[in-house]
Parts: C-alpha cells; structure tokens; sequence
C-alpha cells in the first residue's frame, strides 16, 4: 500500500542538473530501506523552478526540495521517507527568517502565490507517462463532453466566447480561426500543433509538452472535432528528446484507450495524431514555412492570404495553434467559458505562460493572469536581480520582440499594451537585463540570430537584416557615425514593411526598441567611442592603477599577448594596441589595482 | 473509448493514486516515527492506516503521514489525529488492530475511539 508519493521534476531543466540520477539513487535507496513498496517514486514535468534544479516534492506533506544531491537522497530516505523527519537543511524557503519552521506550503511561496496555473495545471503535478493519472484530474472529459453534448459549432462558440487568443505571439483569436477553417467545405481538413520552439531562453511549450501531453493531445481533438478534421499533425523540434519520446507515449496510450482513433466515445467522430520532427529552423515556427516542412520540403514561407486555413497543409483546411493555446482548451471546456473569461484584462484572457531567463534570481516557468505587470513578475515572483544590481530592461518575445526599460514596469501585460510600448508578447520568453548588458550588443545578439535564421527567400530580410548587422558591428567597434543611426532606423521600417514573413517583419523590433529607450547608450558608442555597460570589447580599455599596483608580475606573466610591461616591484602598464581585452590580467590581480573603462 | 461511463470509471480508478499529492484534506493522521516510535512497532500501524484509509475509502478526507518523536516515548507507538477547528486527538500505545478500529470509527464514523487515547487512562 502507498502511502507516500515522490514527485521528482523530469523536465529539461531539472534533467540536466541531473534528476534522473537522483530518481534512480532514491529507488535504490528506498529498495534498501525496505520501503519501495510503500512509496512510490513519480516522475514529473517542469515544477517551474528551473533554477532551484534538482527539485523533488515528498507528499502528502508537499515538502519542497531543491538542489538535491545524491548524498542529499540518502538523508532524505532515512529522515524524512523512513522516521518522518523533513530535512530542513533541503527545504526550499524563499524567507528563512520569517518561516523557522522551513517547511511551508509551496503555493505560499512568492514564487508561487502569484501565479494561476492552466496551462501548466498538470505540469509538475502528474506523471505525463500515466494517462490514467490525467484522466484522474478531470483528463478527457472536455473531448468526451465535446463529442458526446455538443455540435461542433457549439464547440467553436464556446472557444470564441472565452476571449482565447494564440499564444504563439500574434495573440489572433483561437475561436475566429477555428470559425475560418469550419466554414471552409474540403474532404480533409488538417489541425496543427505548432511545437517549433525557436526563440531563444523560450522553454513554455517544451514544458508543457514534457509535463501534460495529453493536454495537446486532447485540445487537438476538439479541434478536429470543431473544424470537421480527422488527422492532426505536431510539428516539434527533434532537439525536444524528452517532448518527443512524451509525445509518443501519450499518442500510443491515448490510442490504446480509443481516445484516438476510430469512433472516439462511441461517435462518428475519429481522429488521429502524427508527430513531424522539425530540425530546428527558427523560420518554421513560422506557420506557412511549417507546413511547407511537413508537405516535404525546404522549410519556406509563403504568401498570405491564402491563409491556412482556407488552403493550408496538402492545400486543405488548416489549423495551426500553438501548444500553449491548445493546453488551456480542454479546461475552457470542462470550466466554462465564464470562467476563462474572469481572468485578464479586457482584451486579453487568461493567463499567460512567461520563461524568466536572463539577470533574475529565480530562472524558471512561470504562468500568471494576464495584466499582471512587469515589475511583480521580476520582483515579486523572480526574485529581484541577482547582486543587487540595477534593472535596466526585459526583452519580451525574442528576436521578434523588443526591450522594455524600467519606466514601463508597471505596464499590465497583455497583448495590446506591450505592442503599444514597442514590444510583442511573443510566445513568452522574458529576458531580464541589468546594468552590466550593453543594449547595443543585446540588439546586436538577436540581429545575428535573426540573419543566421533567415530563410533566404525574400530580399527585405536575407540582404536588409544582414546589412543592420553590418551597421551594429561597426558601431560596438566603434567605428559606428550618426548617420549610420538614421540609415538603420529607416533600414528598419523598411524591413518591417516589406519582408514576407513574421520573421523578417519582427526581425528589426530588438534595434528599434532599443533606439528608443536606450539611444544614449548608441549615443556613447557613436559619439564618446565608449561601452557604458563595459561588454563591446572594441571600445573597451584595461588600464592598471599605478597606485595600487604593487609590481608583483603576475599579471605580466598571465598575459597571452605579452603586452603588459614593468619593472619587478613597480607599477606595470598595459600596452593598448597589442592587448585583446581578454580580462586575464583583471581576473588575476590579488590587489583590484585593473579595471576596465 | 466508447462512452463518458467509461472515462468516469478510469478516473475513479486512478484518483487516489494522484489524491494524495493535492494535499488539501481534512484529516492528517500523522504517525511518530522517531526510533522510539519504530523501536515500539510504528511501522506495521502506519501500514495498517495507509491500507485502511484506502481500503474504507476516505482518501479524500485523510491523509497518513509521519513525525519525528512525539516525546512521550514509553507510550509509542503514538498516532495523532489532526482536524481542522478541532482539538487533535492522541492515541497511544497503537497496534494494527487498534488503527483499523480508529479508521472506522474516528476517520469514517466522525467520533474518536476515547479508550485509546492518551486521556482516558
């Protein structure tokens, strides 16, 4: 009999900070305490508490570790797991002063307060390899309901009227294209799930694959269901192991279940899921280009209109919704769409799923109402900026979105508002800047991914983001003139209005943004030849303090170049045209006496 | 699948498997299992309690869990019944038998066992 569960995070984060040693370590232990039989051992997805990683719940208590250790394993086992005892050295707490006991309930942690869990309900919650333990929380009840009471019509209006809207980026309303692909009459219509998760520091969809499948799996079908489709297809990325292998179980359980497949709860209703392998093209996130990958070829873009879903996959029908969107379809459902609706603001609903990466304290998944503002995403459930250091910027969306500076902190986030303030909210990546980034280069970074992922096929994009690059370049190497501001301003612009796709045309948004908020850090690279923040090392001098350089050598002999000169108990001095601003001699110095200007 | 019959059976199949992570019920049993508690056979009772509560099926409403030592050690193996807006009850010197009484009568019934408890000696 069980009488206690361990969840440990199977997600990709805590997976490389080791957890599948750790759940292997801790079923040993347990076998040798003789107490395998009494506590079962859960895999589980993202907890979101990446940072924390390896993270492990010991329930029914929900006593949170983090950070464990294989010796932590053994101590834990025979502690808590054998004589009951929590070991508080482990146990995640955020205040330790005001908690003494250390074991706190973990939805009342800062971290987690805040938060309205939908989309991630299950993640970190069920083992996504069990599809009983999902039917458990109410899983497939919103498709059997669908099919079982509802016309597919109904189904749609339910969707429109809940206010949801894709969560890829865009934000265009989920039920309007449903409604599109509906009244299109073909003999085959086609549901997508768009899993290419490209940009970088995004992990929300990867997540949510990796810790409620059938979530996706479940919303797909309603789709089909809603559109008159039969066959879905997931389009993720193969560099997803871990969502993929998820996929296939939950595809394979589902269909052994008759969940999907043929006559599904006993209608006419069947569908079936596919899963296509995407090789990791940023462009193929986007929807046209995706499917041209999945009809077979060179991952391209093509024109809209025809949109998709008038001619879209095999030039049928199509519906392309994020994994996200598709998560919280199955509780629209089953809750109601009143329910959705009484959260957000007024033109967006629900929640949304926001990736904290960058200077922040607590790097990991968070989901919140949307117009929640920035400030109580970084500082109330992100933990503030690591070191005390200043805030400067978020970057919302990616290589497609833009920076956000400190007066727009307190801005409800929704759809609208972070397009009114020169920012999108992408599919939720949020990078979070200090006063030790240089905007520049920042811009300059997404530029160069954004020209390294563009697919080539129209002009505006393939030769215009190469040449804003160019201009970037040159001005973090300081040979950059105010001029070359003007020109890329409205190189800019003109990229935005005449490239084919998303991709180009959110491509130049990092440099705008940033010429916006921060033209007096261009300004200082342009104008005074100087890095403010001290990151573009063309601009960069390291100078020695006579004064406090007491002539050790050290630094001399660290030097790769050999271009640091002085006599033995001497001041040294660094000769600025051989040195390559590696930082050897800073990092070295035992008395502070370098520093870079 | 072939009705929504079906899918309600599977999910009360499955749902005190996964009831035990929402942590949100009434009654917590807790155990003590310092080495006082184990040394006087804790352990069988705490079996015994994770079986009947399943078993009687109030999984719902209980919880089985552990402690450390209660601190009074001549009277393990000691199990305290926690509600919410009532005084917890200790019970003393348990065996097997004892629980699956306790489970039925307190747990279910709603009405403590008083000969067992620490009280009433």
């Amino acid at each position: 009999m069980i009488r206690s569960h361990v969840l440990v995070c199977g997600g990709t984060g805590c997976t490389s900070s080791g957890s599948p040693a750790i759940r292997e370590h801790l079923e040993k232990e347990l076998q040798k305490q003789g107490l395998d039989e009494e506590i079962k051992v859960v895999q589980t997805g993202c907890f979101g508490l990446c940072a924390l990683g390896p993270i492990m719940i010991v329930y029914p208590e929900g006593t949170f570790y983090s950070r464990v250790t294989e010796e932590d394993v053994t101590e834990i086992v025979s502690e808590h797991l054998l004589k009951g005892r929590p070991v508080e050295r482990l146990v995640y707490n955020p205040k330790t002063e005001e908690m003494p006991h250390g074991v706190t309930s973990l939805s009342e942690t800062p971290f987690y307060k805040s938060q309205r869990r939908i989309a991630l309900r299950n993640c970190g919650v069920i083992n996504p390899e069990e599809i009983d333990e999902y039917i458990a929380l109410d899983g497939y009840l919103a498709l059997g309901k669908a099919l079982t009471e509802m016309t597919p019509q109904k189904v749609i209006d339910l969707i429109k009227s809940s206010g949801l809207r894709g969560r890829g980026g865009a934000g265009f309303p989920t039920g309007t294209k449903w409604q599109f692909a509906a009244n299109n009459a073909a003999d085959e219509k086609y549901v997508i799930c768009n899993a290419d998760e490209g940009d970088p520091g995004a992990f929300m969809d990867r997540s949510v694959l990796e810790g409620d499948p059938h979530a996706v799996l479940e919303a797909m079908a309603i789709a089909g269901y809603a559109i008159g489709g039969t066959h879905g297809y997931i389009y993720v990325r193969a560099e997803y192991p871990i969502a993929v292998k998820r996929l296939k179980i939950a595809i394979d359980q589902a269909r052994a279940y008759g969940l999907l497949g043929k006559n599904i709860f006993g209608t006419n209703f069947s569908f079936d899921i596919d899963i296509r392998l995407g090789a990791g093209a940023f462009v193929c996130g986007e929807e046209t280009a995706l499917m041209t990958s999945i009809e077979g070829f060179r991952g391209e873009p093509r024109n809209k209109p025809p949109f998709p879903a008038e001619k879209g996959l095999f030039g049928k029908p199509t519906i392309i919704n994020n994994v996200e969107t598709l998560a919280n379809i199955p509780q629209i459902i089953v809750q109601g769409p009143e329910w959705f609706s009484s959260m957000g603001t007024d033109c967006s609903k629900g929640t949304k799923v926001f990736a904290l990466g960058g200077k922040i304290n607590n790097t990991g998944l968070v989901e919140i109402p949307m117009g929640t503002t920035l400030r109580q995403i970084l500082f109330e459930i992100g933990g503030g900026i690591p070191g005390g250091k200043k805030f400067k910027a978020a970057q919302t969306g990616g290589p497609s979105g833009g920076c956000i500076p400190a007066e727009h902190l307190d801005t409800p986030i929704d759809y609208e508002n972070l397009k009114a303030i020169g920012s999108m909210m992408g599919s939720g990546g949020l990078i979070v800047m200090d006063e030790d980034n240089c905007m520049v280069d920042v811009a300059r970074f997404f530029l160069e991914f954004t020209v390294d992922e563009s697919c080539g096929k129209c002009t505006p994009c393939r030769i215009g983001t190469r040449r804003l690059l160019e201009m970037l370049n040159k001005i973090t190497e300081g040979n950059g003139t105010l001029e070359d501001l003007d020109k890329m301003e409205e190189l800019c612009h003109y990229i935005i209005n005449n490239a084919l796709c998303g991709l180009g045309q959110t491509a130049p948004n990092p440099v705008l943004s940033t010429l916006k908020y921060f033209k007096n850090e261009y300004m200082a690279h342009v104008v005074d030849k100087r890095c403010p923040a001290g990151v573009c090392k063309k601009l960069l001098q390291y100078v020695i303090d006579p004064a406090k350089c007491t002539g050790c050598t050290l630094c001399a002999r660290k030097c790769p170049v050999s271009c640091i000169a002085g006599k033995v108990k001497e001041p040294h001095a660094i000769d600025q045209n051989k040195c390559i601003k590696c930082g050897a001699c800073m990092d070295n110095c035992k008395f502070s006496a370098i520093s870079k200007k | 699948m072939k009705s929504l019959q079906e899918l309600a059976e599977i999910r009360e199949r499955s749902k005190s498997k996964v009831a035990l992570r929402e942590g949100h019920n009434d009654m917590r049993i807790v155990v003590g299992m310092a080495t006082c508690g184990i040394a006087a056979g804790a352990r069988p009772v705490l079996n015994a309690l994770v079986e009947e509560v399943q078993k009687q099926g109030v999984s719902e409403k209980a919880t089985v869990s552990q402690t450390g030592c209660i601190g009074i050690c001549r009277l393990e193996p000691i199990v305290e019944v926690f509600e919410s807006g009532k005084e917890k009850v200790t019970y003393v010197k348990m065996t097997p038998e004892k629980a699956k009484q306790i489970v039925s009568e307190h747990i279910k019934g709603g009405k403590p066992v008083y000969e067992y408890t620490i009280g009433e000696k």
